[in-house]
């Protein structure tokens, strides 16, 4: 497995070869810099941070400034650990960039998802409502059903699927075909929709 | 955006001829049969345009044996081979759907095309 962080830009669409139209999303991926490596013996895993999204020095607290000056890094705004991380072999402060992709790859690209607020089980977990508007009722179209029995079991379930918080959570997308990868101003193409709004950090792996 | 469009770049045509809402336009389409291709031409008034970027396209309507008939071009699919300007139309209105209920008679009236 190999991997970079990223950030959303937006979707366009590209031609292939047959001149049909692919929908995809442009992702600005990288430069990431390598800004720790974990080894078993020292810290029980194996995992490389990468760094991602610079930003100016004064937002730097101190702890973060003494990391980021002992790889020789600049300050970023964005650290993740990749387990598993093979491919070349890796030291610290050296750059990955988004050329570790290649037209075609499968990646999968894990972000966080549009926050929707409180909504109902409707939208949340596409319930279907339960009546009409018409035969004397009319308030009945969202509503969520019977949330259990009475007497038996005298509870409702854990995990019984309600209105609440809906979004803002971490979404993997699976097997998006990488369609164009342009080294020169970092960004990469994949098919297809991803998590998220625009500017989201999203983390691509391979 | 910026970067949106620096993708784009590579795809969006720089030679497609400047025309209007209200031309005549002959479109050279690029048609795929099994492993040979051919070009086949569609001749009709442009009765709307829209979009920007990769986004954009036009409808083109042409009557054919008596039956209207509107076509949807991505304006830089690489479908297509050729735009040629028929004719300049002259009219007033960004979307002509209203040709839809004209005889051939009026539209070519409407759009200028004498």
């Amino acid at each position: 497995m190999s991997g970079i962080l990223g950030k959303k830009i937006g979707m366009t669409s590209v031609y292939d070869d047959n001149g049909i139209s692919i929908p995809c999303t442009v992702i600005e991926a990288g430069p990431c810099y390598v800004t720790q490596i974990r080894t078993k013996d020292k810290d029980g895993y194996d995992a490389i941070q990468l760094g991602f999204d610079e930003k100016p020095e004064r937002l730097v607290n101190k702890a973060l400034k003494g990391h980021f000056q002992k790889v020789g890094a600049k300050a970023l705004r964005l650290l993740r650990e990749f387990r598993n991380f093979n491919g070349t072999k890796l030291e610290l402060g050296q750059e990955v960039k988004v050329d570790i992709f290649m037209k075609g790859d499968v990646v999968d690209v894990m972000a966080k998802s549009k926050g929707r607020g409180f909504q109902g089980v409707v939208k949340r977990h596409h319930f279907s409502g339960v009546g009409m508007t018409t035969h004397g009722q009319s308030d009945r179209v969202r509503a969520p059903g019977s949330i259990g029995g009475s007497s038996y079991p005298s509870r409702v379930f854990k995990g019984m699927r309600m209105a609440g918080r809906m979004g803002f959570e971490n979404v993997t997308v699976k097997n998006l075909t990488v369609v164009k990868v342009i080294p020169e101003s970092n960004l990469l193409l994949v098919k297809g929709s991803i998590p998220g709004a625009k500017n989201t950090y999203v983390t691509i792996t391979k | 955006m910026d970067k949106i469009k620096l993708v784009e770049a590579a795809f969006v045509k720089a030679d497609v001829p400047e025309f209007k809402v209200g031309d005549t336009l002959n479109v050279h389409v690029r048609v795929v049969e099994g492993d040979k291709e051919r070009i086949q031409q569609f001749q009709g008034v442009v009765i709307g345009r829209r979009g920007e970027g990769m986004g954009a396209t036009f409808t083109v309507r042409k009557v054919s044996d008596g039956v209207g008939v509107e076509r949807i071009f991505p304006l830089n699919s690489p479908r297509i081979a050729k735009i040629e300007k028929v004719k300049e139309g002259g009219v007033r209105r960004a979307r002509l759907y209203y040709l839809r209920g004209l005889a051939a008679k009026q539209i070519r009236q409407k759009t200028g095309n004498n």
